[in-house]
């Protein structure tokens, strides 16, 4: 039995028994063509409808919205989702596409929405039927993120939107989007609400979706138009002037701290066991690789640098664990609050030493045969650049973790 | 084996920290351990020993300095979780006595499963303090490197040379030392006062830590201050490593967390520029680095010592991750806390250097980073060709 195992509850651990049955005769063969690292690289409707199938028969089994209550389309179990996730992964499962939606959306409007809100899309988001995108950043709010203009006008019971979003990943799959936007110039915290809006239906009739291309060559972000886009007052979440709070909730979860308040909806978000997520692939690619014939994995510095990150992984590792015990976690928000920062980095780093180690072959990209492991790296490389920008850079991460858990004066 | 997910850290260790932090505060906070240790600033005086021997009376009658000595031979026998969150308390308050000195003793004679050993043991649990003598004039503390040397004849066992980098030895009862006998080494308990036994103390940089030299001139002791035979003696003080090490690390991520609050409040109220100091990110980020480097070791630490009591397979590996990332983190920590509190961090009088040169002494302790991640490599990579 596995650490995790011997800790089961009764219910976790009949459960987990069920979960490894059900597993054992529905995990989909792989697809003929490639998918990406994460969902939020897809960039195919193929790919984005294999990633569905396979989460609408993970709900459909009860794998996906364990925890959450019936009436939102849940299972009502308690801390059974982390048991189907340890399982999904365990059996090689795929990622779930709905990413935005299960992580984000999903916590937000539990907090936020009204029942009828709750009761309408929740259940959705647990079968994957509908899918969410995250309308936050805008091309003079990033790390700023307060500063956004997409502007909504309260029109008799209806708002109108009006603005721009950016680097919305999966808009072009979506249905539904979550929006922080201004209803008053005049206060920039208070003058924000939070609403959500159809995307898909309104393709065309006051949205449109552009697609971006990313430094690697890839799609996988978009930009977002809104004109006069009418929606009802209903897609409100929380009082006119409470988006920043209802943005909070939404960041909170992004970061890596919501299964500290809310049920985890589940699903792993990428594979874990992905090689260029994980500091040990670097030993075999040094031992496969020559550096003006010696092998790296000779190399004294090569060996001492690889050593560096895969301390610095199971250090982490090991903090995610610590932060689940009592009396060994500080500060709730600690170790949680790091998770995005130090991942992201670790990743990067991870990503520019193996390029190193690779020398004059790292010039090769994917559409090389000659390229080592098919390219990987170099594209692992640039894409580690989305994870320390995206859902905050990582300055604003530090500035975060000084001022929430040290105590250090806000900087603007 | 495998590790339980809460490291075993359960209310029982939850009860030892509160009462070892409020302890350490009461009989150790920064003004008592600047007046005790800083009185002389003279840097080309005497080596001093300056403890607080009533504190530790304090401690022992609370039996803490017991908890690591296994049942079997009177002690309290508590997980090594326990002891090392005991030791990052004592860290966290730089607190000077042979705490660690005497649980890494009591760790490697534990190794050594002999009714001698188990003797000395006893001794612990009775309150006496110990020390490792095991490391030569080189720093290296190979067992097969050792500068002392062991001949039996007629049931008398005489030692002659020197351990060197013997931690906190003038408040040692007595040495648990490494000697050769031809190609073989043991390991012997030999009281501190024992005729032949001189101690030298080093002129060390830590205020808060006394170190020497220890000779042993024809010492002569008999067999039952034998805890591991010659050819016993090297695996035991292998085994017990890793508890060394663990525990070395245990009280660097104390002091680091030290180093962390103090920099944070003082980064809170000076003030520059109209702005406390903590407003800049040139001074916030990398205070949050000290913080993210202080939760992988500490993690490390609990993992290693998880390890100890149910996975101990292991322990030598996660023991090296462990020291490894203390030993980046202090020097980080170390030199920020200094940077940070500006031209007074600079001075005798700021308490920061405290610790600063705790961490020094702690860094190179039983090897550094970078030799920690040489082991790491031989074993995930295999030693290297060429």
């Amino acid at each position: 039995m596995s650490e995790n195992e011997q800790k089961d509850s009764p219910e976790q651990s009949s459960f987990r028994k069920y979960c490894r049955n059900w597993l054992s005769g529905h995990v989909p063969l792989p697809p003929a063509f490639r998918l990406p690292q994460s969902a939020m690289e897809i960039m195919t409707q193929e790919q984005m409808d294999y990633l569905c199938r396979w989460q609408k028969s993970a709900y459909d089994a009860g794998l996906v919205g364990c925890d959450y209550p019936g009436e939102y389309g849940g299972f009502g179990r308690t801390n059974c989702q982390r048991i189907a996730n340890e399982e999904m992964h365990r059996a090689g499962t795929p990622y779930f596409p709905n990413v935005i939606a299960l992580g984000m959306a999903a916590p937000t409007l539990f907090h936020h929405g009204s029942e009828e809100l709750k009761k309408r899309f929740i259940p959705k988001i647990l079968s994957g039927e509908e899918i969410w995108c995250q309308g936050f950043s805008e091309p003079d709010a990033g790390s700023d993120l307060a500063n956004v203009q997409t502007f909504a006008e309260k029109k008799g019971d209806n708002w109108v939107i009006n603005g721009q979003k950016i680097w919305t990943s999966l808009a072009m799959f979506a249905s539904w989007m979550i929006i922080l936007c201004r209803h008053d110039r005049s206060d920039k915290y208070k003058g924000l609400t939070y609403f959500i809006v159809p995307i898909k239906s309104a393709l065309g009739k006051g949205v449109d979706v552009r697609p971006l291309i990313k430094m690697t060559g890839e799609t996988g972000f978009n930009e977002v138009f809104f004109t006069d886009l009418e929606i009802p007052d209903s897609y409100r979440l929380d009082k006119v002037g409470n988006g920043w709070q209802v943005a909070m909730t939404t960041l909170l979860h992004e970061r890596g701290a919501g299964p500290l308040i809310t049920p985890t909806a589940g699903g792993q978000t990428s594979r874990s066991s992905e090689t260029t997520y994980n500091a040990m692939t670097l030993v075999d690619l040094a031992k496969k690789s020559d550096r003006l014939g010696k092998t790296a994995a000779d190399d004294p510095v090569i060996r001492d640098r690889i050593m560096s990150l895969v301390i610095r992984q199971r250090g982490f590792m090991e903090s995610l664990r610590r932060s689940r015990v009592k009396g060994l976690a500080d500060h709730p928000m600690r170790i949680p609050l790091q998770g995005k920062l130090v991942m992201s980095e670790l990743v990067q780093d991870i990503a520019a030493l193996a390029l190193e180690i690779e020398g004059a072959s790292a010039t090769l990209f994917i559409a090389d045969a000659n390229a080592p492991a098919g390219g990987a790296w170099p594209l692992a490389y640039m894409n580690s650049f989305g994870g320390t920008i995206a859902a905050g850079t990582s300055e604003v991460q530090r500035n975060i973790l000084g001022e929430r858990v040290l105590g250090l004066a806000k900087s603007k | 084996m495998a590790q339980p997910s809460d490291f075993g850290y359960g209310m029982e260790e939850q009860i030892l920290r509160a009462e070892a932090r409020k302890f350490f505060k009461d009989t150790c906070d920064e003004l008592r351990l600047m007046d005790l240790v800083a009185g002389k600033t003279d840097p080309h005086r005497e080596p001093e020993c300056l403890w607080d021997k009533k504190a530790w009376k304090k401690m022992t009658d609370l039996g803490w300095t017991t908890l690591a000595v296994p049942e079997r031979a009177g002690g309290i026998g508590m997980s090594a979780v326990a002891v090392a969150t005991l030791v990052e308390e004592a860290g966290r308050a730089a607190f000077p006595s042979p705490l660690i000195s005497t649980i890494n003793a009591t760790y490697v004679l534990s190794a050594c499963h002999t009714k001698n050993a188990d003797a000395a043991l006893a001794e612990i649990a009775d309150n006496r303090t110990a020390a490792l003598a095991v490391t030569n004039r080189k720093g290296s503390w190979s067992s097969s490197d050792t500068d002392v040397s062991a001949s039996h004849a007629n049931g008398v066992i005489t030692l002659n040379g020197t351990a060197w980098f013997v931690q906190d030895a003038r408040k040692a009862d007595f040495f648990v030392v490494a000697a050769g006998s031809n190609d073989e080494v043991g390991l012997y308990v030999v009281p501190a006062d024992a005729s032949g036994v001189t101690v030298v103390p080093d002129a060390i940089v830590d205020l808060t830590r006394d170190q020497a030299h220890v000779t042993f001139e024809g010492v002569e002791v008999g067999p039952a201050c034998t805890a591991a035979d010659p050819g016993s003696g090297s695996l035991a003080l292998e085994l017990g490593l890793p508890a060394v090490l663990t525990m070395v690390s245990a009280d660097m991520c104390g002091a680091g967390e030290w180093q962390l609050q103090t920099t944070a409040a003082y980064a809170g109220k000076r003030v520059q520029f109209d702005r406390a100091l903590g407003y800049f990110q040139a001074v916030k980020h990398p205070i949050v680095n000290m913080m993210i480097m202080i939760d992988s070791a500490r993690s490390l630490v609990y993992n290693a010592a998880c390890a100890m009591d149910h996975e101990p397979e292991f322990s030598s590996v996660y023991a090296h991750m462990a020291k490894a990332a203390a030993g980046d983190m202090a020097a980080f920590c170390s030199g920020r806390s200094v940077q940070y509190h500006g031209g007074m961090g600079f001075t005798w009088e700021c308490f920061v250097h405290l610790y600063f040169k705790r961490q020094m002494h702690n860094q190179v302790l039983y090897g550094d980073a970078a030799h920690h991640r040489v082991k790491l490599a031989d074993f995930f990579m295999g030693p290297p060709r060429g």
